[in-house]
């Protein structure tokens, strides 16, 4: 056995051999040979994101409302500048200062040395060009491209929404995004951010110190692709959406218009707006900022954020639950001598005939008739305060006071007052029906949004009932069925709106809404008055049309517009003649023309500057 | 030497220092390669340093038990060990997770455990059982056979979770049955083989003109075979059945360059074939199965004679290196230590190798012995193909650096097989 023992010396010594190999080759590879080190400095791996192209927007008929147009960011990695690298032709390529540079390369290096980070964004195609010509004597820089928003049609600015750079803390909450991503920022955006962003790829290639493409890193093994956003087709007509923005030049309001039985809505509008391109690429803080300072506030969707008391309006309302609760009906009279008297006090109204039934009640719009309606609802209960829970429920059924849940962000919610509201004013058990009177007449306390308006004029239409307002009909040609299926019923008897809406067909045909009377299309309507401290009080109507099978129902606010019939009323019948007929009658054109040539914003200044005074 | 009882003294604390040096050292270079900047606390156990110094936690742990147990347990057990493994190699192909193609991995919560790394130390266990039985002679053909079936077993089925690294370590073997007995002719056939093996693939695409034809590469070699065979033949003409015995060479030879192509191209995987011609340079593919090897060259290479210094690695940094904290850590270390780091790292292995056989050499029991080679073979083969891979001397085989890569279950697999001969070593003077 003992030649066996002699074997750890063969093994030993082919264990010496291969160890005496690697420190050969190493010493060859790490000392002698140079080219590696060269290979190493040659070798640049980047990584570059591709984004995704954003899902497009279109309107009901298809025709585009944004699109993408490519843009590119100038990225910055800087480990990868080299110590003779020419900052000023540099500054002079990219026309910045020198202090901007290196307070920009600081940044970089402050977020990482490693890893490429955004140093200038959004370079327009035509800059590009020639910056990508030069770019390869600045190792370390490279370009990254993605797309910007763009809007052919200068329409529906706070519908659609805008799309910005994700703040700090959003990165934080989700992984997904990366410091310098887009996203939905308001609008449809926002709200759909997650459909419309689609999938963002990677590519992993490498560069030489020339910025050359050398490949892809392991022949694209890690790459992944970018996936398109879905495209969305939204409820809106671009075209009766421009028409009343049309109509609303000049003016302070909004117009929310909605398909009754579908629940799409045709038109959001609000105004003053803003030209959507101008919040895309470079030029958005600069823009955002100066719309921000604007005093007519054009950032601020009036449709879904602003809240009047329903005034007259809400007598329609009021009507349906004392019909509903059985303290009135059609053929209840009151009588009215300019105005309705209680305890020493008066809640005035203007000159009409007396007695008032239920119909001519709402046709004329007596202050008076629904004092005693309201009334008899409240103290129809043992408590002032019962009575008000069961009118509150009712007009919570129509949608009043809560937010509508239409697929937009930053929906305010309106405002019914508690019982608890009153309690604190009053003092618990000391308030009742009379104390609360202007609730009668849709003042007081009451604060609705016009797309809450809109929405209860669509409850009127439909006798009943409301289908879930919203702005995306399809998405990728996908109908969304579960926002139609969503149902609200207001638990009122149909032949209860039978009698208002009949009422309200009158308002149109010989009452306070005639400037919204069309010719062959029968209207139904309400004019309002809100009362504005602040100024001129405001013009508002409801319609919808036509009174039977209804296909569009509005509202209409003109801030400072005083009576409803004066301009409210008007617009909101050129409304629902665009969009039923296409056209307007020429014995209506010279409404047409008054709207248009309408100036509120002026005389609005004017008299706020008086008020001031 | 002086017989004492106490664990303590009869501890080889030189092998054992080595141990933890290697482990430390490999830590340090898991932490480079997986740095950045964002991640910086050592215990962050979400990043890959983290979890690793829970692995050399619970291996030191694991270590001290072993320590404690009797030496008799592994050799009473040791197919019973074996036996289990074997269960368990078995149940992973059926139920295991699948990890880059391989299916070698128990997925429990959030770790992996992957008994292939466990397997190498008990058919190390059962190998050196079965050699060291009393009368077991390995001119004996059962003998070779048996042993071949103990190591063979457990490296098919490891074949067949698709690990063929894994797999291959079992050859490691050879150096115990060789030490045990086995001819020193098989290892020369071996190697002749795979030179011609090589050869081959080096000239079977050129081709030499004669005159007008054009003859391939191959009918050269055969015919410079056989001109070296005769002249063999010519200097030992007077021993006996010599031109029997170069006769069959010569047919083997023959059959073996005629095989070349089928075994590349039906054997092989098409990867694996196409990692050898790589490596044999007769194919670039810089971005797709040479780019490891290029990446790590490249890596290593621009370490330079002193590194870059520690944590200051580029193209570790940039993710060049694909596997950087796994397979490939050795470039972290070429990288950032250059020259000086790895020359100091294959001394400390080879130091570590050499003082596991001066170890075997002392041991009374034959059990002991061979496990000790098996110890050594098996870290041995770990160490040549993961460098040797690394600076492109070896095909791209993914198997670990012991104690350097990142991993838990080989870290722990390590540790076992290396502390069971500790062990056995510490208490060699009880053995009669």
């Amino acid at each position: 056995m003992k030649h066996l023992e002699s074997r750890r010396f063969t093994i030993g010594g082919i264990f010496l051999a291969i160890g005496l190999i690697f420190i050969i080759r190493l010493f060859y590879v790490q000392v002698i040979d140079d080219h590696y080190k060269l290979d190493a400095d040659n070798n640049v791996l980047r990584r570059i994101i591709k984004y995704p192209a954003r899902g497009l927007l279109y309107d009901r008929n298809g025709s585009l409302l944004v699109f993408n147009e490519a843009a590119y960011d100038l990225m910055i990695t800087p480990k990868q500048l080299t110590e003779d690298f020419d900052t000023l032709k540099f500054c002079q390529l990219l026309d910045i200062g020198i202090e901007d540079f290196i307070s920009k390369v600081e940044k970089a290096k402050k977020y990482s040395y490693y890893k490429a980070s955004i140093f200038e964004k959004e370079i327009s195609a035509r800059s590009y060009s020639k910056i990508q010509e030069q770019l390869f004597n600045f190792p370390g820089f490279f370009v990254q491209t993605r797309t910007l928003r763009s809007y052919p049609q200068n329409t529906a600015s706070h519908l659609l929404g805008y799309v910005g750079e994700v703040n700090a803390k959003k990165v934080e909450e989700d992984p997904y995004y990366k410091s310098g991503d887009h996203i939905g920022i308001s609008g449809i955006e926002k709200s759909y951010e997650e459909v419309l962003r689609g999938q963002r790829g990677v590519e992993r290639v490498l560069v030489d110190v020339f910025n050359r493409e050398k490949g892809k890193f392991m022949d694209g093994a890690y790459d992944s692709s970018a996936i398109s956003g879905s495209n969305l087709q939204l409820t809106i007509d671009a075209a009766l959406q421009q028409y009343g923005e049309l109509l609303m030049q000049n003016k302070k309001g909004s117009i929310v218009a909605i398909e009754p039985n579908t629940g799409e809505i045709l038109t959001l509008v609000s105004m003053p707006a803003y030209n959507p391109n101008l919040l895309v690429g470079r030029e958005r803080s600069t823009n955002y900022q100066k719309l921000t300072k604007d005093t007519l506030n054009p950032l601020f969707n009036r449709a879904l954020m602003a809240k009047y008391p329903p005034g007259s309006i809400f007598k329609s309302i009021n009507a349906l639950i004392g019909m509903e609760e059985e303290v009135l009906t059609p053929n209840t009279y009151y009588s009215c001598n300019q105005g309705y008297y209680f305890a020493g006090r008066k809640m005035g109204c203007h000159a009409h005939r007396s007695p008032v039934n239920l119909a001519y009640s709402i046709e004329t719009s007596c202050n008076a008739y629904y004092c005693n309606v309201f009334r008899n609802i409240i103290e129809n209960y043992p408590t002032a305060e019962e009575g008000y829970l069961v009118w509150s429920e009712y007009v919570s059924r129509f949608g009043l006071g809560q937010k509508t849940g239409i697929d937009l962000p930053n929906e305010l919610q309106g405002f019914v007052p508690g019982t608890d509201y009153y309690d604190r004013y009053y003092g618990e058990g000391r308030w009742k029906a009379l104390t609360i009177l202007s609730l009668a007449i849709g003042q007081g306390e009451l604060g609705f949004t016009p797309i809450q308006m809109a929405n209860m004029t669509a409850t009127i239409a439909n006798r009943g009932y409301s289908i879930q307002p919203h702005i995306v009909k399809a998405i990728n040609d996908e109908l969304i069925d579960s926002l139609r299926e969503i149902r609200r019923e207001t638990g009122i008897a149909k032949k209860h709106f039978d009698e208002v809406v009949n009422a309200m067909a009158k308002v149109v045909k010989q009452g306070t809404g005639t400037l919204a009377k069309l010719d062959s299309i029968e209207v139904c309507g309400k004019t309002g008055t809100v009362q504005n401290p602040h100024g001129d009080d405001h013009s508002t109507f409801i319609a919808f049309a036509p009174k039977d099978n209804p296909q569009i129902a509005l509202s209409v606010y003109v801030e400072n517009g005083v009576w409803g019939s004066r301009w409210a009323a008007p617009i909101a019948g050129l409304l629902i003649e665009k969009y039923l007929t296409d056209t307007i009658a020429d014995r209506r054109k010279w409404i047409e023309e008054r709207m248009l040539n309408g100036n509120l914003i002026a005389n609005s200044a004017k008299s706020e500057n008086e008020t001031h005074e | 030497m002086r017989r004492t009882n106490s664990l303590i003294d009869n501890i080889d604390w030189f092998l054992v220092s080595l141990y933890f040096i290697l482990m430390v050292f490999g830590w340090l270079n898991i932490y480079a390669a997986v740095y950045n900047e964002e991640f910086q606390s050592i215990f962050d156990t979400s990043q890959r340093y983290g979890k690793q110094l829970l692995w050399i936690g619970t291996s030191t742990l694991i270590a001290s038990i072993i320590l404690f147990i009797d030496e008799r347990f592994f050799s009473t057990f040791g197919y019973l060990i074996y036996g289990i493994i074997i269960l368990l190699l078995i149940v992973v192909i059926i139920i295991g997770a699948e990890t880059k193609g391989a299916t070698s991995w128990f997925a429990i919560g959030g770790f992996k455990i992957q008994p292939s790394e466990f397997s190498k130390f008990a058919t190390n266990l059962a190998l050196a059982k079965y050699l060291s039985t009393i009368n077991i002679k390995m001119d004996n053909l059962k003998t070779k056979l048996s042993a071949i079936g103990i190591i063979g077993l457990p490296a098919v089925l490891i074949l067949l979770q698709n690990d063929t690294g894994s797999a291959l370590v079992y050859g490691a073997f050879v150096f115990v049955l060789y030490r045990e007995g086995l001819s020193g002719n098989i290892l020369l056939i071996g190697l002749a083989s795979a030179t011609l093996f090589v050869l081959t693939l080096l000239v079977q695409s050129t081709e030499v003109n004669i005159g007008d034809s054009a003859i391939n590469g191959t009918f050269i070699l055969m015919g410079v075979i056989l001109v070296l065979l005769s002249l063999f033949f010519y200097f030992n003409r007077r021993k006996k059945g010599i031109l029997v015995i170069l006769i069959g060479v010569f047919i083997a030879s023959i059959g073996l360059i005629q095989s070349v192509n089928y075994v590349f191209s039906e054997v092989l995987e098409p990867h694996q074939s196409k990692r050898i011609n790589v490596l044999l340079g007769l194919e670039s593919d810089p971005h797709g199965a040479g780019y490891n090897v290029n990446q790590s060259l490249i890596a290593i290479g621009s370490g330079g004679f002193a590194g870059k210094g520690y944590l200051e690695g580029t193209q570790t940094k940039y993710d060049f290196v694909p596997e950087q904290s796994t397979d490939f850590i050795f470039c972290t270390i070429g990288e950032e230590w250059g020259f000086v780091g790895s020359f100091f790292l294959i001394v400390l292995f080879m130091t570590f190798l050499l003082r596991i056989l001066f170890l075997c050499s002392r041991q009374r029991s034959a059990f002991a012995r061979i496990y000790g080679y098996g110890v050594a073979s098996i870290f041995f083969f770990h160490f040549a193909i993961n460098i040797g891979m690394t600076i492109g001397l070896a095909p791209v085989i993914g198997i670990p650096l012991p104690f350097f890569s990142y991993g838990g279950s080989s870290l722990w697999g390590f540790t076992i097989l290396l502390f069971v001969f500790i062990k056995m070593d510490a208490d060699r003077l009880e053995v009669l």
